[in-house]
């Protein structure tokens, strides 16, 4: 129950962030998620965007000059109120993993949930736990709805 | 001896009509007539050709390729026909290969960086140990150093020629030495106003930057510092940097000027005139070179400094090009030296920087981007000088290979491109991941140094 992520490197001062987002703007991309880590010399935009539209993106980002690359994440469903959240990392805890990063969609979620697009240490293994504890995931085609 | 009297920057300004007493370590040498020495070098000159010609093969090839014969060599005038050596020959024949005595006369190593991956190394017999140790007594003698002084090696001590060259130097002079070796500033300051430190020898960077840090602590230069001389080198500095420092001080700033090819530091210094830098003459010749051509050039002219040993025995070097621009004078000085001066390095002939005193190519680091998997060879060095201290940063092109989601791996990536050059460089740098395509190209040579030092 993975979906797909774009990253891209971008150098951390102004106007990289708009210079990347118009360009994908202006390519019809939509964006769903997206989120930014940055460190005192770079910065990584991580996004996830319908995947009839992931090639386009890739392609506009390589043909002017962006590092970029997919890999694939999980996005949980999680109860939208006061300690739906923890409820999540509590299982990612006692299962003994940890999260490497974490955002949200921002697409309003269905039924009284929030969605987080997660990258945890081991994803095979939370991909299991949170089937078997229930936490419920959304797949590409789930994403592709949104 | 001749007189025992010392200058300061403070009693100059005090007494600003009396004449300047200048200690001599050696008179009978550094005051020489200049017939004398052009007669002491041309017999020791021919003697270190026909034993470098003997025992050192490549030396002996290139004479042969020049049909030159060790006799066609008897004065200082037939220099210019001799071959050069550069600083490629000591990678080319690392480490042994150049050694003009059996390996067990060696006693000394010390090396200074190259300009790949390898540092180079040079070979010192007890005679060349001896040589090295004159002239570090000379200089620091000039700067007015006695065996009453109490002297803090702040110069690295390892490798690198400055700490062991000043040690050794203090030492045969019979002051007190104290080794600090670089770093450590409170402990620096700690030992400077405990034991009394009268005279202090590192680069001019850190001598400014451990002044400021005096009297940031509250410490009185003259009261609680009783510092009256400094010999500051390895690196280049301006006139405006001597008077800061003098101020700071409350000392008498000696520029010294050395190369591990040749010694060390020493080869050339200031003496209190401060007007140029008096060459070892007795130990090396000393020739200005157009660089383009080769051709000696005159007295006075700048062009590139080009240095020949006469006493060394281990590995001696025979028109040694330093890629360092200077001119020389061998107008006489107010001291009573006779040995000619020369002038502020004012330049390099090639891309050498100097970065905290320590030599750096940028080809080196470009050896170890193009052996570091996954990084492209495409990068920018920014040299700075923040806080009297020189600063570098690397900037390298991300790349696919290079780049993740993760903020972890794409800065252990930065951490291990950081590591490789400090292991090659010696030298701690700020490497910086860049987007790709933004550091410019260029046909043909491409400009991979911006220096915003001021000097």
């Amino acid at each position: 129950m993975f979906i797909r992520q774009i990253s891209v490197f971008l150098e951390n001062h102004p106007g990289t962030l708009r210079e990347m987002t118009e360009l994908l703007g202006k390519g019809g991309v939509d964006l769903l998620a997206l989120s930014i880590a940055d460190t005192q010399s770079f910065g990584i935009v991580r996004m996830i965007i319908h995947s009839n539209q992931i090639d386009l993106a890739m392609q506009l980002l390589k043909d002017n000059g962006y590092i970029a690359r997919i890999n694939h994440v999980i996005c949980a469903a999680v109860p939208d109120r006061p300690l739906g959240l923890a409820g999540l990392l509590a299982v990612i805890e006692d299962a003994g993993l940890s999260v490497e990063y974490m955002y949200s969609s921002l697409r309003k979620g269905k039924n009284g949930s929030a969605y987080m697009i997660l990258r945890l240490n081991d994803g095979q293994k939370a991909a299991q736990v949170f089937a078997l504890k229930d936490v419920a995931m959304l797949s590409q085609e789930d994403v592709d709805n949104l | 001896m001749i007189q025992t009297a010392q200058t300061n920057a403070k009693k100059k300004g005090l007494i600003q009509m009396s004449a300047k007493e200048h200690l001599i370590y050696n008179p009978a040498r550094e005051c020489m007539s200049r017939d004398e020495l052009h007669a002491w070098q041309s017999a020791r000159l021919a003697e270190t050709v026909r034993r470098e010609y003997d025992n050192v093969p490549m030396y002996r090839a290139r004479m042969d390729a020049k049909g030159l014969k060790p006799e066609d060599i008897r004065s200082v005038e037939d220099l210019k026909h001799l071959p050069f050596m550069q600083k490629t020959d000591l990678r080319d024949y690392y480490p042994f290969d150049l050694l003009a005595v059996p390996k067990s006369e060696i006693v000394r190593i010390q090396g200074s960086s190259g300009t790949t991956g390898k540092p180079i190394v040079a070979g010192y017999t007890r005679n060349d140990v001896d040589v090295w140790s004159e002239m570090m007594a000379r200089t620091l003698t000039a700067a007015g150093c006695t065996k009453d002084d109490i002297v803090q090696v702040a110069y690295g001590l390892g490798l690198f020629t400055g700490g062991f060259g000043a040690y050794q130097g203090a030492d045969r002079i019979g002051a007190m030495v104290v080794p600090m070796s670089s770093g450590n500033t409170q402990r620096q300051i700690m030992m400077m106003k405990d034991l009394g430190v009268t005279l202090l020898c590192c680069t001019p960077s850190y001598a400014t930057y451990l002044g400021e840090t005096i009297r940031e602590m509250g410490l009185v230069p003259g009261k609680d510092i009783r510092l009256k001389a400094g010999c500051f080198g390895a690196e280049p500095w301006t006139e405006a940097m001597r008077q800061h420092l003098e101020e700071l001080l409350g000392i008498d700033a000696c520029d010294i000027y050395g190369l591990t090819e040749i010694a060390g530091p020493g080869v050339a210094f200031n003496c209190l005139e401060k007007n140029g830098m008096h060459v070892n003459e007795d130990h090396v010749i000393a020739e200005i070179i157009d660089p383009a051509t080769g051709e000696q050039l005159p007295y006075g002219e700048s062009g590139e400094l080009v240095f020949t040993t006469i006493t060394k025995t281990g590995m001696p070097m025979l028109r040694y090009r330093t890629h360092d621009i200077c001119s020389l004078t061998d107008e006489k000085c107010e001291c009573g030296r006779t040995f000619a001066r020369m002038s502020r390095i004012t330049g390099r002939t090639d891309d050498m920087l100097i970065i905290r005193g320590v030599n750096v190519f940028p080809s080196q680091i470009e050896t170890v981007l193009v052996g570091t998997q996954g990084v492209a060879p495409h990068y920018m060095l920014i040299v700075d000088r923040v806080n009297n201290s020189d600063t570098l940063e690397v900037k390298v092109e991300m790349t696919e290979d290079m780049f993740s989601d993760t903020v972890g791996h794409i800065e252990a990536v930065r951490k291990h491109i950081t590591d490789q050059i400090k292991s090659v460089v010696g030298i701690a740098t700020k490497v910086t991941l860049v987007a790709p395509k933004s550091v410019p190209r260029s046909e043909g040579k491409a400009k991979r140094v911006i220096d915003n030092r001021k000097l």
